[in-house]
């Protein structure tokens, strides 16, 4: 056993003093019938061949593609400091900090990152993270059902597939119904929720809504008009759920300004690995009067019996292991670790550094837009975008497996994201970051022309 | 001692009984078995209270107790107070900690709670 | 000298100052925001710090030194399994092939790491005696509403409507019966038997044609293995309900019971618990979930699929219309998932048995150690953690486990796991793991004895514990009643800064 202590002698001395010959002897409580035979697993690994292992699978993933693939998780660069500062021991290794006198570094650290999250939305309340954009999605839109005591959600068509999806399964096992606001068909708002539809929704009064949400950007990159969805919400006394992502609040209007009650999302661009797709940092932020309804932890500052300032969880009645089955969550877990990179990341990077990386992102995907559509694949909605788009490529399930062949990740065919869509039959959806190079774009733009002009030589024969 | 002009009830309520109203809060022992007490959830005037049932939430540090209806009416009105100050609770169960004004159902039914000497041997039997 | 650091920092926010930091990265062309409307870009720039390097080092290096944890010292800590956490599993997570792949890559440049969840599977159902096995969830408590959410669509699809109660007994964990509320179902509490144990004859009296499952906890959260589990069982599926396992305390029986093959329907692990995966201060875990045939396919989606030619794919959105669908927005954490594989092929089935016949062993030896000296309330062999109470010591010298609890952090280590289970008077539940040595082991049994003879001579001296620690304790009636859970500057000119 790679990582035990004991020595022959010292199990002997510990045998002894129980007053037993074998550790058998410890397992006879297990009805006889149901004890185990050996696991037929392979052979212990030495380190030596087990970091062979691991290198080979690792090897066999390919990561050196000029990748333009978003879709809710974000190519960034992450400054050195925010790694070197996780990999301390003292951090992860340490247990939820249920014991504050020796948690002091945790729960500052989470107080930190309610901070910085809350000056990014400009909500009151933040909770400690949960497990990623899509489980917060769903906690988000659980708490507007609560807080009003309705039991229907709107829920806009360009918020992620993925987010929707968690939400459903969520609210199939709360018993919510969940209704789709489609997204404007053609025209300059074509791919942005229907503001007419969600009036229309809205104004079923025999089934009044708890939540509407929508997303910001919305899932097609487009930028969604927000603050009349949280009027049109508000007026059908719903609340409004607004699904962020947290480096472009740097440049764009934060979810207190429009009236959003809750912002929710993805934290993973603040510093943390894609990673196939976790650990992630789910974010929930609140308005003051919701506090009672956000679940998971929080952490608070207080004073010692010293009157020294410190900090510890707080308002814990709330939570599972006390309330058990009438706490608004099971949630026990947050994603501590997860919280720290994102605040190493925003302390390391700062305002104006996170400003850089949106304001970059957006001018990548200015540049991006327009050597696709010399390439011949235009943009196929017309609304102002943000570092995200879709281009329109006919046969693009097709041209989309020949460009990896290129050694171009061309993002995702919109019919495989949102097959639901008839509209987005033909369309990749791109994204560029700060981390995207002239370069790559220019690479992605031949590679595609090369690629259309063979389907239309293809189309002629 | 416990006030002499209250009823009570094995869940450690009180009932202070005017007319066919009533005020409803919680006694000093289960104020001080919750310990320090932050937080106070209560129904809105108008809710009917069955006598037995739950209507509200009370929540220590780290302890959670449900409120049980002593008996059954209709909220007038409750302790606004509480929600900033939770502490009432602690400090002045049976005067500024109190939490429902309640229009009684049947004012009799009062009668079938316990009077102050029951209710101590209670608290005393453990 | 204190067991971590003593000096407490300013917040972040107080360590910034106008100007200082940048030069990370490039700065954008002017007009990179033109196209964007006016009525959608931000007004006033976010409030965050400015700092320049060399102070963030500084300040996240010093608020670390104020935690605890298992790189420092011992975490007795009951039903957290606080083992060694294996550096070459922090290496492998972080290499670039694993950290900077995309979960929505197409399947082609994602086959390292498809096979390597696809062999996770097939180890955590071998060591599990499931079927199947899903690691989508992000936690334990997250492995349980799959786990319970699966059990709902079973019943729903043989059109059996009416079971809408869950049994839990009164000594599991917060989480099953708020579990049990999140996916629609009645929390039904059974009273523990007074050997400790789950109450055999109360639960088979409660099952009925309303159970839609049990939920226990075996070993139970009191460190004890239900004797009598295979009659539960039998009943639970007489009664046409199915049995969830969880399997927060899989540490002490690996290689010795397996709970598919014993008859439980479904279980979920804690891969931060039984595999080693870091706690990070609170998260991230991961919870896979192991189920046996009859709950396969309801499945959250996507799977991971291997094709006949041996190459892996990720099921399609909709190609099992059966599954309860999608748990969270990628795959799963699969940065966890990478060390929990890495901590299972270091040990083999052999090491895994070793594992926990080792924790077993420590549990024992502790409690023997210290038996003479707390109550030990239910003495038969445990498992890989035992509960001890200090009801005696309290109602002698009135020093209360709370109070042992943070004289234990003087002496140098982390307070054990207290008042937990419920259903114990002042409990304390200690789990030694299997990554201590028994100097270790016999260190902190002295420093338990130690206490407890303090309590005697200077009971106050335990009652104001700690006393070398970088704060007392804390107010936390006022942190409640008054939640200060942002930094604003109104609050930091009214609390001062530390130093």
């Amino acid at each position: 056993m790679p990582y035990g202590l004991h020595a022959a002698d010292d199990r002997a001395r510990m045998l002894e003093t129980i007053g037993i010959d074998t550790v058998d002897a410890l397992y006879e409580d297990i009805p006889e019938g149901l004890r185990a035979g050996p696991l037929h697993l392979d052979e212990p690994e030495p380190e030596l061949l087990l970091t062979a292992r691991l290198q080979a699978l690792a090897g066999r993933n390919r990561v050196d593609l000029a990748s333009f693939l978003g879709a809710g998780a974000y190519r960034h660069w992450t400054p050195a400091v925010v790694d070197q500062m996780l990999l301390r021991g003292e951090w992860y290794t340490a247990y939820t900090p249920y014991q504050p006198e020796v948690s002091q570094g945790t729960l500052q650290s989470i107080y930190e990152y309610q901070s910085l999250l809350a000056e990014l939305t400009g909500l009151d309340v933040v909770s400690a993270s949960h497990y990623d954009g899509g489980a917060a999605t769903a906690e988000a839109a659980l708490m507007t059902c609560r807080q009003t005591k309705r039991d229907r959600l709107l829920v806009s068509r360009a918020v992620h597939p993925h987010y929707r999806q968690t939400l459903a399964t969520y609210a199939e096992g709360a018993g919510l119904e969940v209704d789709d606001l489609p997204l404007v068909a053609d025209g300059p708002a074509a791919g942005t929720t229907d503001l007419a539809a969600l009036e229309r929704l809205l104004a079923e009064t025999d089934r009044p809504v708890a939540g509407v949400v929508a997303a910001q950007p919305n899932v097609l990159g487009l930028l969604e008009a927000m603050p009349e969805i949280g009027r049109l919400a508000h007026a059908a006394g719903a609340l409004f759920v607004a699904v962020i992502e947290p480096v472009s609040l740097a440049v764009l209007a934060p979810p207190a300004e429009y009236g959003a009650d809750i912002a929710c999302g993805e934290g993973q661009p603040l510093g943390i690995p894609l990673g196939y797709g976790g650990p992630y940092l789910g974010i929930v932020a609140c308005t003051d009067p919701l506090v009672r309804q956000i679940p998971g932890r929080l952490v608070g500052m207080t004073q010692d019996l010293d009157g020294k300032r410190a900090f510890v969880m707080t308002m814990r009645a709330r939570e599972q292991d006390i309330r058990r089955e009438r706490a608004a969550s099971n949630i026990c877990t947050n994603q501590a670790l997860l919280a720290l990179a994102a605040s190493i990341y925003l302390s390391a990077i700062g305002p104006h550094g996170l400003r850089d990386v949106a304001a970059t992102g957006a001018s990548r995907a200015t540049e991006l837009e327009r050597a696709l559509a010399a390439a011949g694949a235009p943009r196929v909605h017309e609304g102002p975008f943000l570092n995200e788009l879709v281009v329109r490529v006919p046969d693009a399930r097709a041209v989309h497996a020949r460009l990896l062949d290129r050694g171009v990740l061309a993002g995702i065919p919109t019919a495989d994201l949102m097959p639901d869509e008839p509209s987005l039959a033909d369309g990749l959806l791109v994204c560029a970051t700060e981390v995207t190079t002239s370069d790559e774009i220019e690479r992605f733009a031949a590679a595609l022309a090369a690629e259309l002009a063979g389907l239309a030589v293809g189309g002629a024969a | 001692m416990v006030p002499g002009d209250l009823r009570y009830t094995s869940d450690h309520e009180w009932v202070r009984v005017d007319g066919d109203e009533a005020v409803v809060g919680i006694t000093q022992f289960a104020a001080d078995q919750l310990g320090d007490i932050v937080f106070v959830e209560l129904p809105a005037a108008g809710k009917a209270l069955d006598a037995g049932v739950p209507f509200g939430v009370v929540e220590s540090v780290k302890a959670v107790s449900d409120l049980l209806a002593p008996v059954t009416g209709e909220v007038i009105g409750s302790n606004e107070a509480l929600a900033g100050a939770p502490e009432l609770v602690n400090s002045d169960p049976y005067g500024e900690g109190w939490m429902l004004r309640i229009r009684l159902a049947d004012a009799a039914a009062v009668e079938g709670l316990l009077d102050p000497a029951a209710y101590e041997q209670l608290v005393a039997e453990g | 000298m204190s067991v971590v650091g003593e000096k407490l920092q300013r917040t972040i926010f107080e360590r910034s100052a106008p100007g200082r930091g940048g030069g990370k990265i490039p700065h954008p062309p002017a007009d990179a925001l033109d196209r964007i409307p006016a009525g959608a870009l931000r007004v006033t720039p976010a409030a965050l710090p400015e700092l320049a390097e060399p102070e963030v080092t500084r300040h996240f290096v010093n608020l670390s030194a104020l935690n605890y944890s298992v790189d420092t010292g011992f975490y007795p800590l009951g039903s957290c399994t606080m083992k060694y956490n294996p550096k070459l599993n922090e290496w492998a997570a972080r290499l670039p092939g694993f950290a900077n792949l995309h979960p929505m890559a197409p399947d082609a440049v994602s086959q390292g790491t498809l096979q390597l969840l696809w062999e996770l599977e097939e180890m955590l159902a071998e060591i599990s005696g499931m079927d199947a096995v899903t690691l989508q969830p992000a936690a334990g408590a997250h492995g349980e509403l799959t786990g319970i959410l699966m059990i709902r669509a079973y019943h729903r699809s043989r059109g059996d409507l009416a079971r809408d109660e869950v049994l839990v007994p009164d000594s599991s964990h917060g989480t099953n019966p708020a579990t049990a509320t999140m996916a629609g179902f009645r929390t039904v509490t059974i009273p523990s038997a007074p050997d400790g144990g789950v109450d055999i004859d109360a639960f088979t009296a409660a099952l009925g044609t309303k159970t839609a499952a049990i939920m226990i906890t075996n070993p139970s959260t009191l460190g004890l293995f239900e004797r009598r589990i295979g009659e539960l069982l039998e009943a639970t599926h007489a009664a046409g309900a199915l049995a969830y396992m969880d399997g927060a305390n899989l540490n002490a029986v690996m290689g010795r019971f397996r709970p598919g093959e014993a008859g439980f329907d479904v279980m979920h692990f804690n891969t931060h618990k039984t595999f080693s995966t870091p706690h990070g201060g609170g998260g991230p875990g991961a919870g896979p979930v192991g189920v046996r045939k009859v709950l396969e396919p309801f499945l959250p989606a996507p799977r991971v699929i291997r094709e006949d030619d041996g190459t892996f794919r990720l099921e399609r959105l909709g190609e099992r219309p059966t599954s309860i669908g999608r748990m969270r927005s990628f795959f799963g954490s699969t940065g966890v998932l990478v060390r929990a594989y890495a901590y299972i092929r270091a040990h083999g089935g052999s090491g895994l048995r070793e594992v926990s016949d080792d924790a077993v062993l420590a549990a024992n030896y502790l409690k023997a150690r210290l038996r003479d000296t707390y109550t030990v309330p239910f003495d038969r062999p445990c498992k890989h953690e035992f509960v001890a109470s200090a009801a005696d010591i309290k109602h002698r010298t009135g020093v209360r486990t709370l109070d042992i609890a943070k004289r234990l952090i003087d002496k140098g280590y982390h307070p054990p796991t207290i008042y937990f289970p419920l259903t114990v008077e002042e409990a304390m539940l200690i789990e030694p793991t299997e990554t201590e040595s028994l100097e270790t082991l016999d260190a902190f049994a002295d420093a338990m004895i130690e206490i407890a003879h303090e309590a005697d001579t200077d009971p106050e001296l335990v009652k104001s514990a700690p006393h070398v620690a970088p704060v007392r304790r804390l107010d936390e009636a006022t942190a409640a009643r008054q939640p200060n859970l942002r930094w604003r500057g109104m609050t930091g000119a009214q609390t001062p800064c530390p130093d």
